[in-house]
């Protein structure tokens, strides 16, 4: 049986790669019983999801500036 | 006539190329600069690292017809100039650590007991509404907070992974590491992020 550490490795690659079904049963079995990799596999896709909102986000520090020399 | 000439006009005559289009350019420059400040925290260093790049991208215009090829090589530029500029600095203790040798003391592994089970007070909770929580200003300094409190090989590849949207290939080749090494430190870096995001908003988090 795995251990956290190593679902939560599986659960992060999932984000590059497909997992083999021998993986995805690992993980099936082990998030069955274990609610943190359960919520931390279904907090991988809102971390992407959040990165990707922030290039387009507003915040300051790149805000595209009108007043700004263009060169 | 040379082979350039004839290579040049087999393209869509309409097809603008990418830095002549002012919005992508435009678009672009935000997004690069939203990482080389990220990277380098100083404002004005940032914007000359953006400059540089995007001057050097600027001479070969017409040798970047798709708009990812180009992303790819801007950005490679960008990191390259990222990574003198902290250099020059000599902020970082040696360059092993830029290059993701940073293995020992890792601090994801502070998150798991022995035997690789999550600790009780590190167990990730639920969040609420991630989608929705992502839009205030608010939750955006947490964000960079969190990310700038990441090893910086970590926020790097982690940005290049999912704010650049660069490809594996792409990133290990930038990088010069392996696959298997990109995957432990992108999991290192959600471990991390995860964990600071929930700890610093989506339990703590009162929006005020």
């Amino acid at each position: 049986m795995m251990n956290c550490k190593q679902t939560t490795r599986l659960l992060s690659d999932a984000q590059e790669r497909e997992l083999t079904l021998k993986e995805r049963i690992a993980v099936k079995l082990h998030i069955s019983m274990c609610s943190g990799c359960r919520n931390f596999g279904s907090q991988m896709p809102s971390l992407r999801q959040i990165a990707r909102a922030y290039a387009k986000s507003d915040t300051g520090d790149a805000r595209q500036s009108s007043d700004e020399p263009r060169s | 006539m040379n082979k350039t000439d004839a290579c040049a006009s087999n393209l869509e005559p309409d097809a603008l190329p990418p830095l002549a289009d002012p919005v992508y350019l435009q678009e672009l420059r935000a997004q690069m600069l939203k990482f080389a400040v990220l990277q380098l925290g100083d404002k004005s260093l940032a914007e000359e690292a953006v400059q540089e790049a995007l001057m050097g991208a600027l001479k070969n215009v017409h040798s970047f017809v798709r708009r990812a090829a180009l992303k790819t090589w801007v950005f490679a530029i960008l990191r390259n100039k990222i990574i003198d500029i902290l250099r020059r600095r000599q902020r970082l203790v040696e360059a092993s650590r830029l290059l993701g040798d940073d293995d020992s003391n890792e601090a994801a592994d502070a998150l798991f007991d022995g035997r690789g089970h999550w600790l009780a007070e590190e167990r990730p909770g639920a969040w609420s509404q991630p989608a929705e929580e992502a839009r205030s200003q608010q939750f955006w300094r947490v964000f960079e907070a969190c990310l700038n409190g990441l090893p910086e090989t970590q926020s790097r590849v982690f940005m290049m992974r999912e704010f650049l949207e660069l490809e594996s290939d792409e990133i290990c080749q930038a990088e010069q590491i392996s696959v298997s090494n990109l995957h432990v430190i992108l999991h290192r870096a959600r471990l991390r992020l995860r964990d600071c995001l929930e700890n610093n908003w989506f339990l703590e988090g009162e929006r005020g």
